[in-house]
């Protein structure tokens, strides 16, 4: 390792300490990052489903918009270091999606249009921690931040929030999704600073 | 239609020596789910900064991914028939 | 995890920064003094890696301008939200030491014999002209008549890398702009987005024979690329180096 003289990364505003998880830097950009093509799915073919309760239950566009929605201001970490303060969101919140399903189990499989896939217990979707999000700063979720909706969990890393999501597996046993397959930590808590598997 | 920040192998040049021992860009990958066959250098490659996926250009199946975890370099070829 | 966990193995080296010359108001040319340079094809890259005091690392990859032969040297475009760019055209000074690993890529090269005598077309969009410009001068280091025509979109004039090298450019090679964003008074040349009506004039028949080298924006180089194969070029005879989205 080699220190370059003069060398910053990007600028860094100031900001309260106590809102930035260990390792993160702050930033005003909200990156672009995917692993995969953008999808387009129209909204006439878009669902969004929850199986795997006593029976699948699923929205259309149009019966998902008719659902009871919440602005709120918060905060996001992305394990690649960079967190966002006061990010603005309208969304769904998933107490009311998984309130209309009847089921017991304990975790989740998020499943996205192009097939990516994140693992979450359900505790960590309720009682006002998660939403699927349809707006992002006052306008819809433009489709390189994951719309026409998204998964957003904030108190995770942002690779939870999963893009163009699609639905809800849920699972009695915690499997991991696409990044947790690959080292990263089947939890992922930024103040506890669990990046990866072992963390 | 391809996103505009998507990269292709020649980006991940670097890696795929440093992973392979050699240099990797010209190998022909033949996708697992659709039987495409493209050098490495032509695969539409995504760099989100978890990890590195490189796809095939025909059917976006996952053909490699690469994740640096703890220092330890992570790579996982199963969605390719063959590389070589 | 189906999968095979390596140890990464120790490749990068550590360059001083020699003389650096500023190409435009964005690009700059930076020469690398790397101890036991293996040496480089035309077309080939450097990734080059920063670490800040805190331990923060960044890596890029960037185009080697320089003919197999010539001092190493990258050219690179500042980035407006960049991380690594704004910090090589504005920041790093002679002397300074950075991180190199290279040379790196073995498909998006060329030599002479490349292309088995077919003319060669080059199509650059903004910045890929740096590794397209690497073999223009591997080509007459080498005393090759092979003919070449280098197809350069810029935005504007200003933006224009090397535009004094092309503006005489050696015998057998011809250069011709399309300046997109906005022209010179008095401007004859193309004035648009590269496509198919244009590549129809520029292109060489396919009947030829061609060997394309395409290489800028990923957008300019899907275009391209498709544009090519529409004339007639065997998808096998259009080598492509897609840089992603630069915000031009």
């Amino acid at each position: 390792m080699h220190v370059s003289r003069g060398f910053h990364g990007r600028r860094r505003p100031e900001v309260d300490p106590a809102r930035v998880p260990p390792g993160q830097y702050v930033t005003s950009d909200f990156p672009v990052l995917s692993a995969g093509p953008t999808p387009h799915t129209p909204l006439s073919k878009w669902t969004f489903s929850i199986d795997g309760g006593r029976e699948p239950v699923s929205w259309t566009w149009d019966e998902f918009r008719a659902l009871p929605t919440e602005t709120l201001t918060t905060d996001i970490h992305c394990v690649t270091r960079w967190s966002k303060l006061d990010t603005m969101w309208e969304g769904v919140s998933l107490d009311v999606l998984l309130g209309m399903v009847d089921y017991d189990a304990r975790y989740v499989l998020a499943f996205s249009d192009g097939g990516y896939t994140t693992n979450l217990p359900v505790a960590d979707l309720l009682g006002g921690k998660a939403w699927v999000a349809f707006g992002y700063g006052g306008s819809p979720l433009g489709a390189e931040h994951g719309g026409p909706a998204r998964l957003l969990v904030p108190h995770l890393y942002f690779w939870k929030s999963a893009k163009w999501v699609r639905g809800l597996r849920l699972r009695d046993t915690d499997e991991p999704g696409f990044w947790e397959n690959y080292g990263y930590n089947m939890y992922g808590d930024p103040w506890r600073e669990q990046r990866y598997a072992g963390d | 239609m391809v996103d505009e920040e998507t990269l292709d192998g020649n980006a991940i040049g670097g890696l795929l020596m440093e992973v392979f021992g050699t240099e990797m860009t010209t190998a022909v990958a033949t996708c697992g789910s659709c039987g495409a066959a493209r050098q490495v250098a032509e695969l539409p490659v995504y760099m989100p900064g978890l990890g590195t996926v490189a796809r095939c250009r025909s059917c976006q199946s996952v053909l490699m991914v690469f994740t640096q975890v703890h220092r330890v370099t992570c790579v996982d070829l199963m969605g390719l028939a063959s590389l070589g | 995890m189906a999968g095979t966990a390596v140890r990464g193995r120790l490749s990068w080296q550590t360059a001083t920064v020699g003389p650096v010359t500023d190409e435009t108001p964005r690009v700059r040319t930076l020469r690398l003094e790397v101890p036991d340079w293996p040496g480089h094809q035309a077309g080939q890259h450097v990734d080059i890696r920063l670490t800040a005091d805190d331990g923060y690392q960044a890596e890029r990859a960037y185009s080697i301008a320089s003919a197999p032969g010539e001092p190493l040297a990258i050219t690179v475009e500042r980035l407006d939200d960049g991380e690594v760019s704004p910090y090589l055209t504005e920041e790093a000074r002679t002397g300074d030491q950075l991180e190199v690993r290279g040379p790196i890529g073995g498909y998006f090269v060329w030599e002479p014999g490349s292309g088995s005598g077919g003319p060669l077309l080059l199509a650059a969009g903004g910045s890929g002209v740096v590794p397209l410009r690497a073999i223009v001068r591997e080509r007459s280091r080498a005393g090759s008549s092979v003919p070449v025509r280098l197809l350069y979109s810029s935005r504007s004039w200003e933006d224009v890398i090397y535009s004094s090298e092309f503006g005489l450019p050696p015998g057998g090679v011809e250069v011709v702009y399309t300046l997109t964003r906005s022209q010179p008074r008095m401007w004859q040349g193309y004035a648009r987005r590269v496509d198919d009506a244009m590549l129809a004039e520029v292109a060489w028949p396919a009947s030829e024979r061609p060997l394309a080298y395409v290489c800028g924006p990923t957008s300019f180089v899907e275009s391209v690329a498709a544009g090519l194969v529409k004339l007639g070029y065997p998808a096998g005879r259009v080598k492509t180096e897609r840089f992603g989205a630069t915000g031009s």
